[in-house]
């Protein structure tokens, strides 16, 4: 049965955009209903941020999300764990279709956040849960004296690293380049880990081996001198970005070339009446205090959208 | 019937031993995903009372013998167990409607 109520303001997307629009919307009594979907969103993912600012000793990613989420739901906000798949607009309401239901309402805000990026070589997606693992934070207690390769050079490279060092008993880091673009305070706390953490420059995994069962070996190539090895390992982590996750939305928002949806300062789309926030619309910052932010900005603009509409 | 707390005590009895179909979830308390399967594996529970199945839970820290027997090596995992051999392998965060459907078509 499709539900009938019209609400004022739905959000969907699980991650602190979200919870934040979540928030700033039910504290004025819009009632908004969260669409949280099934994927984890970032935050939840990690260990400890320290950059989150009234958290002198950091927060743990996860407490802050869960917390968030909480605050939102004191004030009224609905949650619901259901994966959003269409969007169909008809007189200035949104339907949001997803599995076997259908909300509809006054305003939409997108946040759906980033998913992990991908190598694109043989041997990576057929091997998840065989050793091919995006969340060292998940997984990495699965390592236990074993050996782990982690690709990239950003900030989540080198916190996976870390994460992986408790339990691994060698940690390979593979970038592409001669140096990491990861924060200096991350690099640092990497290379203290000499006994435990190689590096291997200028170099890409080109294809995920197995023993016919599980992960046992990577290929690599040398971008230098094109030469090719296999390394032994039994597992590997990703950690090489994240892409806008919003490919249900290609027919509908205007995205960048990179797939970003393009708002305004207002975080307004250019559907009037979808708003958006957070890592799917933001090109640049990706950080926790900047999608936060992004959040209040659209429940406001959504909020001054519906008084405006009455 | 609510979920069970699957050991690995009780995990030969409860599980490889058992007479009906069975769905472990391996989870941890650490694990972000977990926390987003838990409430779907208790509501799933609830709905299928009554039913000829059994499903529950299975913390990794606590009993890392069967977790390991099976070489879980991503969390969360979701197994479905018939006589005694696992029949089915979930890595990642299911929906209700999805494991629903799988465990209709183990039943049927």
């Amino acid at each position: 049965m499709p539900e009938t109520k019209l609400h004022n303001i739905i959000i969907i997307g699980g991650g602190i955009a979200a919870h934040t629009a979540a928030l700033y919307n039910a504290r004025a009594d819009l009632e908004p209903l969260v669409i949280a979907g099934l994927e984890t969103d970032q935050l939840s993912l990690t260990t400890i941020v320290e950059n989150f600012p009234g958290f002198i000793d950091g927060v743990m990613g996860p407490q802050l999300i869960a917390d968030a989420k909480k605050q939102a739901e004191k004030f009224g906000a609905k949650y619901l764990t259901e994966f959003a798949g269409a969007i169909e607009i008809n007189e200035n309401i949104f339907t949001v279709k997803t599995g076997g239901n259908q909300y509809q309402t006054k305003a939409l805000i997108v946040a759906t956040g980033a998913s992990p990026r991908w190598l694109g070589v043989k041997g990576e997606k057929e091997n998840v849960g065989k050793g091919v693992s995006t969340c060292a934070t998940c997984d990495a207690a699965f390592y236990r004296d074993k050996t782990a390769v982690i690709v990239g050079g950003g900030d989540s490279a080198m916190e996976e690293a870390l994460v992986l060092t408790k339990f691994a008993a060698k940690v390979i880091i593979i970038h592409r380049r001669d140096k990491f673009n990861a924060s200096q305070i991350m690099q640092d706390r990497v290379f203290a880990q000499k006994d435990k953490i190689e590096v291997i420059w200028n170099t890409a995994v080109t294809e995920v081996l197995t023993d016919g069962q599980f992960v046992n070996a990577v290929k690599l190539e040398n971008s230098q001198t094109g030469k090719t090895t296999e390394l032994k390992t039994d597992g590997i982590f990703l950690a090489i970005g994240h892409v806008p996750a919003t490919a249900m939305f290609q027919n509908l928002l205007t995205l960048d070339e990179q797939g970003y949806i393009v708002t305004d300062c207002a975080k307004k789309t250019n559907i009037e009446g979808i708003f958006a926030a957070g890592d799917c619309q933001d090109p640049y910052f990706r950080q926790a205090i900047v999608a936060a932010g992004a959040g209040a900005q659209a429940a406001l603009s959504a909020e001054k959208y519906l008084q405006d509409k009455e | 019937m609510a979920e069970i707390t699957f050991t690995d005590e009780n995990f030969d009895q409860e599980v490889l031993h058992s007479q009906v179909p069975v769905l472990v979830d391996f989870w941890a308390p650490w694990c972000g995903p977990c926390k987003m399967q838990g409430p779907i594996i208790e509501e799933l529970a609830k709905e299928m009372e009554g039913k000829n199945i059994k499903i529950g839970k299975l913390n990794v820290d606590d009993s890392p013998q069967s977790a390991n027997k099976f070489r879980v090596m991503s969390i969360p995992t979701l197994m479905i167990f018939k006589n005694g051999q696992p029949v089915d392998q979930m890595i990642g965060v299911q929906d209700k409607n999805t494991l629903h459907n799988k465990l209709n078509s183990v039943l049927a």
